[in-house]
C-alpha cells in the first residue's frame, strides 16, 4: 500500500494551504474530502440554476496576504474585489451609513450624533492600535509560555517587547480590550444607539456572546485586522464567492503535485505503536501516511476521528470542554432583481456596503437572550450583503444573490434538534426582518437556501456550526488555543498535527493556521521552511 | 437630525464664487469640503498675499462656540496659556494638550465678548472639548458650517477691507478683533492669519458669505486682490514658520505608534505654556518634561542650495539620522531654503552640522546630496507692516 508522507483529514482552506505548504516543501500529500466537493466553510455552490451561492463564508479580508502572494493565489484564480462600507437601517425609516469616505462617515455620524462622530476618531486610533498588536502574531507560532526552549523564550520576549512598545496606557488597554464586552467599549466613545448598534456587530459575529458579555470586544478586533491590499480593516468578496478562495488554494497545492479525494470520509486516525500512521475512511478504505494532520475542528478531530484509548485522558477531557458553541445561521437567496431599500437611492454606495437591521444595543443583547433560551433570536442581527453588485460572475446579469448571516441561532432547540418545519420558520423570520426596510424584497425572492447550525455541522462538518471552529474567547486564544499542550499545532500523539481554525490565530478565512502548522511541521521533520514570512508591521 | 446630504464634498458659503475663479479646476478635500489646490497660478497667488491682497477661503476650518459661566476657567484649564490675559476683542494663537502633555491641536481664540470664545483648529476635537467640560457650566457648539469665512492676506489688505467701507479698520492691532455691519448682518474683522504678514480674517454668517466675497473684490481690485488657494497659503506658512496639525505634528488623539506624538516643547512652542496661571491639562507632565528634558527639537533649518528638502532625513555630520524634515520649500519672498524638521534630542544646538538627505530628479535622472543646514533663529519673514499700527496704507 502505498504510504504518503502526509495525510490532510478535510480540504478546507487551511487543509489545503497546509498541504500546500507541505507539497511545496517536497511532501507527498493526499488532502481527503468528505464532501463530494471542497472548500469546507469557503465554497461556492451552484445550488439554483445560474446562481452561485458563497453559502457559507461570504467575504474575505483575513486571508493572509503573504500566503496569498506566496502561494500564487492570483495565478491561481483568486482576486479579492474590495467591497467598502456598511447600513444600519433604523425602525424609524432612518439609517446610519457607515461610508467608506472618512469625511462622508463623519457627516453621517454627526447627523446622528455630533460628539460621536468626534469621538469616531479616538475610537479608531485606539483600536487600531490593538490590532497592529495582534497582526504581527499572526504567522507565528504562539510560544509556550511554560517552555525554557530557546524558541519559546525568544517568542515570549517578543510578545513582551511587543506588549511594552505600546506604552504603558497601551498595555493597559490591551488587557481591557482583551477582556471587555463590545457593549461596555463602545459605551465609553459612542452615544448614539445606531452607531453602537452598527460598530457592535463585528464583537459578536461567529460568536455565541452577546454585546455585553465580556470578551465581545477582542471578536471585534479579530474582524477588524484583517486587510485588503494593505488596508487594514478592509473587507472585500473573493470573486465568484468564496469557494475561490479555496480552488485557488487547490490548484497551488496541485501545481506542487498535490492530490486530492473528495467523497472521503474519514472514520478513524490509525494509531499504531503511540503514533498517527494513516486514517480509515468510513467504507473501510485505509489511508498510509507518515503524519497525520486535521483541519477539522478540536472537538471533532480528537471526540469524532480518534479511538478514545488511543488519546491521553486529559486530551479528551479538553477536547470535551473546547467551547465551541454554534451561533450563527445564513440565508442564500437568488434575487430576481437588486432590492431597493428604505432611504437608499438606487446608486447609493451603501447598496454595495454590508446591512444591517439591529438599531440598538439593547436589541442586540435581546437577539442573545432568545440564542440562549434554545430558540432563534426573533428579532436577529443579520449581516447581508449582496455580492452581484460587485461580482458579475454569481448570478445571471441583472440579477442578483444575496447572502445574509444570521445572528442567532442556536445548535438546537429547545423543545429538540432542528426540524425541516423550524428551519424554515427561522428563514422566515430573517426574509420578514429585511422585508421591513425593503419593500420588494420578498416579491424577487426566487430561491432561498436556509442554513442553521445543524446543516452547518452536518454538511460542513463544523461542530455545533461554530464558524470560527471554537469561540474566540481569551481562554481559548493564543498558548490556550485549542488548549494547553496542543497549542503549537502539535497533537498529544506522534505524527499528528492541528491545522484548523481552532488553533491560533483563529478563524475567518485568514489561512494562517494552516501554514503555520506546515512550519511546524517540516521543523520536526528538519525540513527548511517554506512558509512566507510576516510583512513588516511597522 | 440633520437630513441626509449624499454628497461626498460639500460646497463652502463661497462655492459659487470660488468655482468661478477657480481656472485650473485643482481641488482637493479639506474637513469633508472641496477646496483649491490653485485658482489660476500658484506663483501669481503666493505673491499677491506678499505683495497685494491674496484671498483664502478657510471656511472648512474647525469652530467652536464656547461659553457659560465658566468659559474663563474652563478655557484656562483646556489651554496651556493664560486665558485670563487674552482680553475681549483679542486672539490669542495657543494649544491644548491631553494629561500626557502631547498635543493635540494649535489654534486660535477669539474672545469676541466677556466671556463669549470661538475657538478655531484646524482638527476636531468636540469630544474632547465636551469631556474636558465635566464638572463645568460651559456651552460648547460646534459652529463650523455656521460661520464662513475669508482670509484676506498681504500688505494691500487693509486698503482693500477699508475701500470695502470698514472705516479705521487701520487702528486695529495685530490679534485684535472688531465689528462691522454687513449687509444686513454683522461682519467680524480680526487681525490674524497663518502668512506672517499683514492681513486680516474676516468672518460672516453663510447668507452674507457671496456679498462679502463680491464687495471685497470689488474693493480691492484696484488693491490688485486675488483669490489664493491651499498650495500658495502653504508656502506663505512655511515662509512664516508656522506649523500645521497632521503636517508638522500627529495630533495626539490620532498617533497609533507609542512615542510619535509631542509635546509643546518639542515643537519649539514654549513660550505658549504658562506654568504660572494655576492647573491645565498636561501641566504636570510638561513640568516633568521641563525637568527632565525632551525627547525632540522642533527647528526651522536654512538648507543650503536651492532644492527644496521635503521629507528630508536629517543627518549629522557622522551621516547618522538624527530626524526628519516635517516641511519645506524654497521661500520666494525670504529667499531662503527652508525645511521646518523634526530632530531628536540633543540635535538641533547651534554649534552642530546639519544635513538635508534630498532626492531630486532632472528629466529622470535622481541625484542625492547632502546639503549643510544651519538652524534659524528668529523669523525670516517678518515685514514690519505685520505689527504696524496704524496698519500701512498700501
Amino acid at each position: 500500500m502505498k504510504k504518503y508522507d502526509a495525510i490532510v483529514i478535510g480540504a478546507g482552506h487551511n487543509g489545503l494551504c497546509n498541504a500546500a505548504y507541505l507539497a511545496k516543501a517536497g511532501l507527498d500529500v493526499l488532502v481527503l474530502e468528505r464532501n463530494p466537493h471542497i472548500g469546507g466553510a469557503s465554497v461556492s455552490r451552484e445550488l439554483y440554476p445560474g446562481w452561485t451561492y458563497t453559502n457559507c463564508s461570504y467575504v474575505c479580508s483575513l486571508l493572509r496576504p503573504e500566503i496569498s502572494r506566496d502561494l500564487e493565489l492570483a495565478r491561481h484564480g483568486l482576486q479579492v474585489v474590495p467591497y467598502h462600507g456598511g447600513v444600519t437601517f433604523t425602525q424609524d425609516g432612518d439609517h446610519f451609513g457607515n461610508y467608506p469616505d472618512a469625511e462622508r462617515l463623519y457627516r453621517e455620524m454627526a447627523r446622528h450624533s455630533r460628539r460621536d462622530a468626534n469621538a469616531y476618531e479616538r475610537f479608531e486610533a485606539d483600536v487600531t492600535k490593538q490590532t497592529r498588536l495582534i497582526r504581527q502574531f499572526l504567522l507565528t507560532t504562539p510560544p509556550d509560555p511554560t517552555s525554557f526552549k530557546p524558541r519559546d523564550l525568544k517568542g515570549l520576549l517578543e510578545m513582551a517587547s511587543a506588549f511594552t512598545g505600546m506604552g504603558e496606557e497601551g498595555l493597559l488597554d490591551t488587557v481591557r480590550f482583551w477582556t471587555m464586552s463590545i457593549g461596555d467599549f463602545l459605551d465609553e466613545y459612542f452615544e448614539s444607539d445606531v452607531i453602537k448598534a452598527h460598530l457592535s456587530g463585528s464583537g459578536i459575529i461567529g460568536t455565541a456572546l452577546g454585546v455585553y458579555s465580556p470578551g465581545t470586544a477582542y471578536v471585534l478586533l479579530h474582524h477588524y485586522m484583517g486587510e485588503v491590499d494593505g488596508n487594514v480593516g478592509a473587507w472585500g468578496f473573493a470573486r465568484g464567492g468564496m469557494g475561490a478562495v479555496a480552488e485557488a488554494l487547490a490548484s497551488s497545492f496541485r501545481a506542487f503535485g498535490g492530490e486530492i479525494v473528495c467523497d472521503a470520509d474519514v472514520h478513524r486516525v490509525i494509531v499504531e505503536r503511540g503514533r498517527a500512521a494513516g486514517v480509515a475512511l468510513a467504507d473501510g478504505t485505509e489511508h498510509r501516511a507518515k503524519l497525520v494532520v486535521s483541519n477539522l475542528d478540536p472537538k471533532r478531530t480528537f471526540l469524532q476521528c480518534f479511538d478514545a484509548s488511543d488519546l491521553p485522558a486529559p486530551v479528551v477531557e479538553q477536547a470535551r470542554n473546547f467551547k465551541i458553541r454554534g451561533s450563527s445561521g445564513k440565508l442564500n437567496i437568488a434575487l430576481d432583481g437588486l432590492p431597493t431599500f428604505k432611504g437608499l437611492a438606487p446608486n447609493s454606495p451603501l447598496m454595495l456596503s454590508d446591512m444591517h437591521c439591529t438599531d440598538s444595543l439593547e436589541r442586540m443583547e435581546r437577539a442573545y437572550d432568545d440564542w440562549k433560551a434554545g430558540t432563534w433570536s426573533k428579532d436577529p442581527y443579520v449581516d447581508t450583503l449582496i455580492p452581484t453588485t460587485v461580482d458579475p460572475t454569481m448570478a445571471p446579469a441583472g440579477k442578483h444573490m444575496m447572502t445574509v448571516f444570521v445572528q442567532y441561532c442556536p445548535p438546537a432547540l429547545a423543545e429538540g434538534p432542528w426540524t425541516p418545519q423550524a428551519r424554515d420558520a427561522f428563514g422566515q423570520t430573517v426574509i420578514d426582518q429585511i422585508a421591513e426596510h425593503s419593500p420588494n424584497f420578498k416579491d424577487l425572492i426566487l430561491d432561498c437556501e436556509v442554513r442553521t447550525p445543524h446543516e452547518l455541522e452536518d454538511e460542513v462538518g463544523l461542530t455545533e456550526g461554530n464558524i470560527f471552529h471554537g469561540e474566540l474567547t481569551f481562554d481559548q486564544l493564543l498558548f490556550n488555543r485549542p488548549f494547553p499542550g496542543c497549542a503549537q499545532y502539535r497533537g498529544p500523539l506522534r505524527g499528528f498535527y492541528l491545522c484548523g481554525s481552532g488553533t491560533h490565530p483563529g478563524g475567518g478565512v485568514m489561512a494562517a493556521p494552516g501554514a503555520n502548522a506546515a512550519r511546524e511541521i517540516l521543523a520536526d521533520l528538519r525540513r527548511p521552511d517554506v512558509t512566507p514570512p510576516s510583512y513588516l508591521n511597522d | 437630525m440633520t437630513p441626509h446630504d449624499n454628497r461626498m464634498l460639500l460646497d463652502t458659503p463661497f462655492a459659487s464664487r470660488v468655482q468661478a475663479a477657480c481656472e485650473l479646476r485643482e481641488w482637493e478635500p479639506w474637513k469633508g469640503y472641496a477646496s483649491p489646490i490653485a485658482y489660476e497660478d500658484v506663483e501669481l497667488e503666493y505673491f499677491a498675499a506678499r505683495n497685494a491682497t491674496g484671498v483664502f477661503d478657510l471656511s472648512p476650518m474647525t469652530k467652536y462656540r464656547i461659553g457659560g459661566p465658566d468659559a474663563e476657567p474652563y478655557l484656562n484649564r483646556l489651554l496651556t496659556r493664560d486665558v485670563r490675559k487674552i482680553r475681549p476683542g483679542r486672539v490669542g494663537y495657543t494649544l491644548w494638550c491631553n494629561d500626557a502633555g502631547m498635543v493635540l491641536d494649535d489654534g486660535t481664540l477669539f474672545h469676541l465678548s466677556q466671556g463669549d470664545y470661538r475657538l478655531c483648529a484646524q482638527e476636531r476635537c468636540l469630544d474632547w472639548l465636551l469631556t474636558s467640560a465635566l464638572g463645568l457650566d460651559v456651552t460648547i457648539v460646534d459652529e463650523t458650517a455656521e460661520v464662513a469665512a475669508l482670509a484676506v492676506q498681504g500688505p494691500t489688505s487693509c486698503a482693500a477691507l477699508r475701500a470695502m467701507g470698514l472705516e479705521g479698520l487701520e487702528s486695529l492691532k495685530p490679534f485684535g478683533l472688531r465689528h462691522y455691519p454687513f449687509d444686513g448682518g454683522e461682519l467680524m474683522v480680526s487681525r490674524t492669519g497663518f502668512t506672517g504678514d499683514l492681513g486680516y480674517e474676516a468672518w460672516v454668517a453663510p447668507a452674507h458669505a457671496e456679498a462679502l466675497w463680491d464687495a471685497m473684490f470689488a474693493a480691492g481690485r484696484n488693491h490688485l486682490i486675488r483669490p489664493m488657494g491651499n498650495a500658495a497659503l502653504e508656502l506663505a506658512r512655511i515662509e512664516a514658520g508656522f506649523i500645521q496639525a497632521g503636517v508638522d505634528f500627529v495630533p495626539a488623539e490620532q498617533v497609533l505608534r507609542h512615542g510619535r506624538a509631542r509635546s509643546p516643547f518639542e515643537l519649539g512652542l514654549d513660550w505658549l505654556v504658562d506654568f504660572d496661571k494655576g492647573h491645565f491639562t498636561g501641566r504636570s507632565a510638561l513640568l516633568r518634561e521641563r525637568e527632565q528634558g525632551s525627547r525632540f527639537r522642533f527647528v526651522r533649518l536654512d538648507v543650503e542650495g536651492n532644492k527644496p528638502a521635503p521629507e528630508s532625513f536629517i543627518l549629522n555630520k557622522r551621516g547618522k539620522t538624527v530626524g526628519h524634515a516635517t516641511s519645506a520649500a524654497w521661500c520666494p519672498s525670504a529667499k531662503r531654503n527652508v525645511a521646518l524638521a523634526s530632530l531628536e534630542m540633543p540635535w538641533g544646538r547651534p554649534e552642530d552640522e546639519l544635513y538635508a538627505e534630498i532626492y531630486y530628479s532632472r528629466e529622470l535622472r535622481w541625484t542625492r546630496i547632502e546639503a549643510r543646514c544651519r538652524i534659524i533663529d528668529g523669523p525670516i519673514w517678518d515685514p514690519p507692516r505685520r505689527r504696524q499700527t496704524p496698519a500701512p496704507n498700501f
